[in-house]
This record gives structure tokens, C-alpha cells and sequence, in this order.
């Protein structure tokens, strides 16, 4: 609302320019960052960085546009096997195009997944793409030739250039890939949130029949919205096998699905900052849950369950104590310093407002 | 000829189980209007709890009323205490609510039992009678159809001819009205979700001698419940026990003449299929719904 009323001035007033001027100072912030941690910190933020894009993606669906999805783990898969398989062969292409050939397979299976899922409301739809996250496992098993069964495929990765010196770390050079392909789905969400297509997805996800009357059409948008996710986390998928040099079934399970719901619950649905500090908990809980395991001698069976109970823990509280999420309380701190009043729900921030009136007599 | 009718009378075993977790379901959707996804982990914890008793020399029938119990109590623990508060608000907190559920018991059913895959016993043999050359039911099946069938027909006098069940269902139709003639809504409520805990229960205890005791095995059989409530409109109780057999015996299909592995693949396939052709299921008694 503010934004409409006080128009900005100066070369700010450009959403591109703005997104991108956050995006290269954090890319800065992030570079000293790596260059300064040992290998497993990097390890750990390459993580973070496959995170952030399956997060981001999964919170514009579910928080702009309004279908939830627990088949993002499923999609991630499709873009692991898509990366190990071309990455197999004997002159793989360089890792851009791998990538962007797992955003684009991924896309593929996220629009036919997505036309059905146009049809579907609320707990159907959750139900379909949970019948999806747990199924499609068992094609890996059924087609073992393809997809080596239970043990997956290894991903053949090639080593950070030359040129970067001989004792370059490989984690800092998977960290710099990682965090590069979440700036830029960083940005590239931001500029479709605050564009025509982000105003349709939140016209859609507010009131499908006022959407309609606007002219928006719907089912389009909602195929779309779900397009858009799907390539998130086939890139997520392609990132994560490159960081984990294999793709599993084992890897992509429900829970996984599951978890990476909880980072966008967790940072706030709908927000690509919340994204962030989502993403940056499901790395930060495991580890957490692991080293106090090791510390208390707990064991694996509690180091290896400990974050999916917590997760499960901080979906439900999440969800009873503070909806919005922590980017919600962020807003509400900002809206407190800046002396405006908290009560203000964020996310009407810039649905269209549509007004029907009906034709007298 | 001969392997065809056995193929389908297990799947009609089988069926009744995911019948049974449909039926929870569906008692939780008409009470509430919310779909428990954590129904699955709920009989997979309940289940880990049969399985404790089992382990310590208990015998078998102490283990399934302990299963039933616990399921009793930790769907009225469920609905009153965690899914209350967010009943009335937007769709998507309480679905979230319940995944939130469903993890968390995963998580706590592997940090308390393991991650093991662990065999459940039975009391009853798994041999197949043979009618000729036709390998039929074993005792353990004609059990599993025998419990099903009698919780369902237990529930259903429960619903029509008592009090308690008129209450309930008055709840669940209309709250409001009901309140100010005079019901306890929210504890019929509760009462409703406990009920359905118990089915979700039998069907964990049933299911788990032929799938093995995991924290992640019930997933399939929740997909396959929810595929058959869907199939029978997710309000019709009748439909999700014909749902639940219609899609074991395709599933027993599926798993005996293509593979076991594409089991959900097809469950999927049929979910996504009465979505588009029927949104309303086979069964449902209302006209029209948004799905």
C-alpha cells in the first residue's frame, strides 16, 4: 500500500535495478563469506544454496499463488536423475547447460503435474502431489537398468578451473555454484512477484471468481504458478546432485518434501526472504541435531530423526502461534520502527482490488 | 485362470485395509472438513506401540487393543489440542497442521524404535486355503476382512441408531443449530476424530505383517486410503469401504502382472483420473463441491 501511495524517485524506482543492486551486494557479502570459512562451513552453505532455490519456489506457489504442493521433493528427483544421467555420459556439456536442462525437464513434468493440479483445491491437491512424492521413488526401482535402483547414480562433477589455483577448495567452488543459481532465481522470482503475472498469482490465490472477472484466466495462472515451482526445484534437484555427487531415491523422500514445506512455513509463505532463513534452518537444524547427538552420545537413530521431529514440531507451532512466519515478525518489527500500525495483515500489501457491481434493474 | 482369482481375492484383502484408513478419513472430513494427513503416521505410531507390547512376551490380542486404544486416544489428543485452534481458519493451516503431525510422529517413531525394518507377527497363519487349484484367502486375511467389516459395521449402528451417534452427527452437519439444541459440538467432534483414529489403528496393525513395521511404510498405504476415499467421495462411508476394495484389487493387479514398485504410480493414475471425470466421487451425496 505504501509503496502505491509514495511513488519512488531516482534510479530506485526500478524494480530490476533494485533487485538486482540487493542481489550483487549480497553476492559480494557472500564471496567474502566463503573465501573466509573452512571447507565444511562451505559445504554447508553450498547446501543452503540448493535450499534457497527449492524454498523459493515452493513459496511462490503456495504463498503467492495459493496451491500447496508435497511433491517438491519428487520434482527435486527429476532434476537430480536428469543432471546424473547427462553428466554420465562421455562429453558432458559445461554445468550451465546441465542445469538449465534439469530446470527444463523439470518444467516439463511440472506443467503436466500442473494441468492436473489446476483442477485440484486444497487437501486434493496436497493428496495428489503426496500420491506423486511417494510414487515416483518406485519408477527408480522398476527401471533399475536406467536409474540404478536403490543405489541410484553417481554424479561425475568436474573440479573447480585451473585458473582458480590448485588449492581451491572443491566445497567453495560448489558453494559459488549454488549460491550464483539462488541469486539469480532470487531475483528472477522477485521481478515476477511484483509484476503483472506475480499481481495475477495473488489475484488468484485472494478470489478465483473476482481473478476471473478481472480477466485473468485462472486455470492459465495456476498452470503457470505451478511451472514456475517446478523449475525451482528441478534446478534445486540438478544443485543438489552436484553438491552430493549422487542421486538416490533414498535422498528424496516425503520427508523431504515435507521439509522443504516447513522452510517456507517457517520463513513465512509467500516471502523470498523468508525463504532464505528457511532455507538456511533446514541446514543449520540438521547440524545442530547431530552435533548435540555426538556430544550426548545419543546415537544415529535420534541424530537422524531429531530434525524431522523438529520440523514437524515447528510446522504445527508455525501454524497455531504465528502464521506469517518469521518474515512476518520481521515486518511487523519494521512496521513498529517505523511507527506504523502492526495490525496491518501483510499480505494485502498489493492485491488488486477488483469491485463488481451489479447492473440495477 | 486360477491365478487371476487369487491375485483378486488378496486384493480384496488387502482392500479392506486401505478401506479402513479411508474410512478414518472420511469420518474426519465430514466432522471437521479437514483431511487428517497424518492419519498414516497416526496407525504406523500406534502400530510401533502394538509392536513394543509384542516384544515385552505380551500376546497378540493385548498388543491390538493397546494399538486401538492408543489410536483412540491420540486422535482425541489430536483434534482438541492441535487441529482446534486452526479448524475454522483458511484450508491450508490445517492441512499444514496435520503434515506437521505426520512428520513429527515419523521422526519420533525413528528416534524412539529405529530405523529398522522389523517383521510383525500374526496369530494367524498366512497359508492360503486351496478351493481345487485355487490358492484363496489365508486365516490372516479372512481376519483382516472379518475386523474391517465388523469395526465398519460397529460404527455404522454406532452413527444411526444411538444418541451419541445422532449428536454426532448433528455436530458435524451443522454445529451451530446443534449447539443451541443443546449438543456438546466440540466434544462430538473430538469424539468423531477418536473414532476414526481407531479404524486408522486397525488398518496399521492389519497392514503391517505384509509391508514390515518402518516409519515410512505406512505412506503408501495412506495414499492408497485417500485414493479410495476420494473414489468414494470423502464423505460417503459406504463409498470409501467400496473405494478401498476397488482399488486393492486393482492394486493387486497392478503389483502381480507389472510390479510392485508402480503401485502408487497407478494409485496416483486413478486418484488423478475420479478427479478430473468425477470430482465428486462415485458415492457422495452432495450435488456439488469445489474440489
Amino acid at each position: 500500500m505504501a509503496t502505491l501511495a509514495l511513488p519512488r524517485r531516482g534510479p530506485f524506482a526500478s524494480t530490476i535495478v533494485r533487485h538486482l543492486t540487493v542481489a550483487v551486494v549480497g553476492g559480494l557479502v557472500l564471496l567474502l563469506l566463503t573465501s573466509s570459512v573452512n571447507a565444511y562451513r562451505d559445504f554447508q552453505i553450498a547446501n543452503v544454496g540448493y535450499y534457497v532455490v527449492a524454498v523459493a519456489g515452493l513459496t511462490v506457489l503456495t504463498g503467492l499463488n495459493g496451491q500447496i504442493s508435497l511433491g517438491h521433493g519428487a520434482l527435486m528427483m527429476v532434476g537430480a536423475y536428469t543432471a546424473a544421467l547427462i553428466l554420465d555420459r562421455d562429453n558432458p556439456p559445461p554445468l550451465v547447460v546441465v542445469l538449465v536442462l534439469c530446470v527444463v525437464v523439470t518444467a516439463v513434468v511440472g506443467a503436466i503435474v500442473g494441468a492436473a493440479a489446476a483442477r485440484l483445491r486444497g487437501p486434493y491437491l496436497a493428496g495428489a502431489t503426496l500420491a506423486f512424492a511417494v510414487g515416483l521413488p518406485g519408477l527408480t526401482s522398476h527401471y533399475a537398468g536406467t536409474f540404478g535402483g536403490d543405489n541410484g547414480l553417481s554424479v561425475f562433477t568436474s573440479p573447480p578451473p585451473a585458473s582458480l589455483g590448485v588449492d581451491f577448495p572443491s566445497e567453495r567452488w560448489q558453494a559459488w555454484i549454488t549460491l550464483a543459481a539462488a541469486l539469480v532465481t532470487l531475483v528472477l522470482l522477485a521481478n515476477l512477484a511484483s509484476s503483472r503475472v506475480g499481481r495475477s498469482f495473488r489475484a488468484v490465490r485472494d478470489d478465483e471468481v473476482s481473478a476471473e472477472l478481472a480477466g485473468i484466466h485462472v486455470a492459465r495462472t495456476q498452470v503457470l504458478a505451478f511451472v514456475v515451482s517446478a523449475a525451482c526445484a528441478g534446478l534445486a534437484g540438478g544443485l543438489l546432485a552436484v553438491v552430493s555427487g549422487q542421486a538416490t531415491p533414498g535422498a528424496f523422500s516425503v520427508a523431504l518434501s515435507l521439509a522443504i514445506l516447513a522452510g517456507a512455513v517457517l520463513g513465512g509463505l509467500g516471502s523470498l526472504a523468508g525463504a532464505v532463513y528457511g532455507a538456511v534452518a533446514l541446514v543449520a537444524l540438521p547440524a545442530i541435531s547431530s552435533n548435540a547427538s555426538e556430544r550426548f552420545d545419543f546415537g544415529t537413530d535420534v541424530k537422524s530423526n531429531m530434525p524431522l521431529l523438529v520440523y514437524g514440531a515447528l510446522l504445527v507451532i508455525v501454524m497455531l502461534v504465528a502464521p506469517q512466519g518469521l518474515q512476518g515478525g520481521v515486518r511487523r518489527l519494521a512496521g513498529l520502527l517505523r511507527g506504523r500500525s502492526p495490525a496491518q495483515p501483510a499480505r494485502n500489501e498489493s492485491v488488486t482490488e477488483v469491485s463488481v457491481t451489479e447492473p440495477e434493474g | 485362470m486360477s491365478r487371476f482369482l487369487s491375485v483378486t481375492l488378496s486384493g480384496l484383502a488387502g482392500g479392506m485395509i486401505y478401506a479402513a484408513v479411508a474410512l478414518s478419513l472420511v469420518l474426519i472430513w465430514r466432522a471437521t472438513r479437514v483431511l487428517n494427513f497424518a492419519q498414516g503416521a497416526m496407525a504406523m505410531f500406534t502400530t510401533y506401540l502394538a509392536y513394543y507390547v509384542l516384544d515385552h512376551d505380551g500376546s497378540y490380542w493385548l498388543a491390538f487393543a493397546v494399538a486401538l486404544l492408543s489410536g483412540l486416544l491420540l486422535g482425541a489428543f489430536v483434534e482438541r489440542v492441535l487441529v482446534r485452534p486452526v479448524e475454522s481458519g483458511p484450508h491450508l493451516n490445517a492441512v499444514v497442521v496435520t503434515l506437521g503431525i505426520f512428520i513429527f510422529l515419523q521422526g519420533l517413531a525413528g528416534l524412539l524404535f529405529g530405523g529398522r525394518f522389523r517383521s510383525f507377527p500374526t496369530t494367524f497363519s498366512n497359508k492360503n486355503y486351496n478351493v481345487g487349484d485355487v490358492s484363496t484367502l489365508s486365516p490372516f486375511e479372512i481376519f483382516v476382512i472379518s475386523s474391517v467389516g465388523l469395526v465398519a459395521v460397529l460404527l455404522f449402528a454406532l452413527f444411526q441408531y444411538t444418541d451419541v451417534g445422532l449428536r454426532m452427527r448433528a455436530a458435524a452437519f451443522e454445529g451451530e443449530i446443534a449447539r443451541m439444541l443443546g449438543v456438546r459440538v466440540g466434544q462430538m467432534l473430538t469424539l468423531g476424530w477418536a473414532l476414526a483414529a481407531v479404524a486408522g489403528s486397525l488398518a496399521g496393525i492389519l497392514v503391517a505383517p505384509s509391508v514390515f513395521l518402518h516409519p515410512n511404510n505406512m505412506d503408501g498405504v495412506f495414499v492408497f486410503g485417500f485414493t479410495a476415499a476420494v473414489i468414494g467421495g470423502l464423505d460417503s462411508p459406504v463409498g470409501a469401504i467400496i473405494g478401498g476394495l476397488g482399488i486393492g484389487v486393482l492394486l493387486s493387479y497392478v503389483a502381480s502382472y507389472a510390479g510392485g514398485d508402480l503401485q502408487t504410480l497407478a494409485a496416483l493414475g486413478v486418484l488423478v483420473f475420479i478427479l478430473m471425470v468425477k470430482p465428486s466421487g462415485l458415492f457422495s451425496s452432495t450435488a456439488t463441491r469445489r474440489v
